[in-house]
């Protein structure tokens, strides 16, 4: 399996940390209320198809990615730099 | 007082040649990580231009100027060799004395592709990696910076306190692609 690192390029999947689902880039207000904070941080989807997941460049540049995924056919749709999604 | 000598990290291990390539250390003077503030990218690379000569450098890629060496580091990040940084770049990046931190050899020969192919999980051939490349990668498990300096010469970095497995793992890998001849 390879990941794309929009700086790097084409690198292997060993050089990367798997962080999981990005919701950390979605996180809620101090004063959301319980029940999104709730959802932040326990519940997640486990879907047989397109997921979006959180990937560190450990062994390379170091960014953190936003890793579009199909867990089905294990394709990886696009890669972006999470700075860049966050902004 | 006493009075100290200071040891390089290969200090005693180095040249080490086998087949046809040659490990030899690499004494890169001061080096300095420098990281732009947010925003700053753009004065850093003229502040960069006026006090030592080169710009900054895009991803995957170094410059050279007069004795000094500007080495792609990682996300918004990039090494300084061989010259003390400018002080005026502190207000457009976080600069970081790294000079004794790092192991530096060069590899060098026409086996020098054969041997890194058998350690890092990247293309480095001259095709897709040419003089001046350079890249963060791993060499076996270590975190490693490599830059082409040539057709057939490598340079080589990793955390200081890597640099006996950093030797160990070449000299495996030199062994190696040597006996295939």
């Amino acid at each position: 399996m390879r990941i794309s690192c929009p700086l790097c390029g084409p690198r292997d999947r060993r050089e990367f940390y798997y962080r999981g689902a990005a919701v950390a880039l979605q996180r809620p207000a101090a004063d959301a209320g319980e029940d999104a904070w709730q959802a932040y941080v326990f519940l997640r989807d486990n879907p047989a198809g397109v997921t979006r997941d959180l990937w560190y460049h450990a062994q390379g540049c170091g960014a953190w990615l936003v890793v579009t995924r199909d867990t089905a056919s294990h394709e990886i749709l696009a890669t972006e730099l999470a700075a860049e999604v966050a902004s | 007082m006493a009075e100290l000598t200071a040891k390089s990290p290969c200090a005693g291990r180095l040249p080490l040649t086998i087949g046809a390539a040659t490990v030899t250390e690499e004494t890169l003077g001061p080096m300095t990580s420098i990281a732009p503030y947010r925003g700053r990218q753009a004065d850093l690379a003229a502040a960069l231009a006026a006090a030592h000569g080169l710009g900054w450098p895009q991803p995957n890629r170094s410059l050279t100027g007069a004795g000094v060496r500007l080495i792609w580091f990682g996300r918004d990040q990039a090494l300084l060799t061989g010259a003390v940084a400018d002080p005026a770049l502190e207000d457009m990046a976080a600069l970081a004395d790294q000079s004794d931190a790092w192991a530096a050899v060069r590899l060098q020969g026409e086996a020098a592709e054969a041997v890194l192919a058998r350690l890092v999980p990247v293309d480095l051939r001259r095709a897709v990696f040419a003089p001046g490349a350079t890249l963060r990668s791993q060499l076996g498990h270590m975190p490693a910076s490599l830059t082409r300096l040539d057709d057939h010469g490598f340079l080589i970095l990793v955390y200081r306190s890597m640099a006996g497995t950093l030797l160990h793992d070449l000299k495996t890998a030199m062994e190696a692609a040597a006996a295939r001849g």
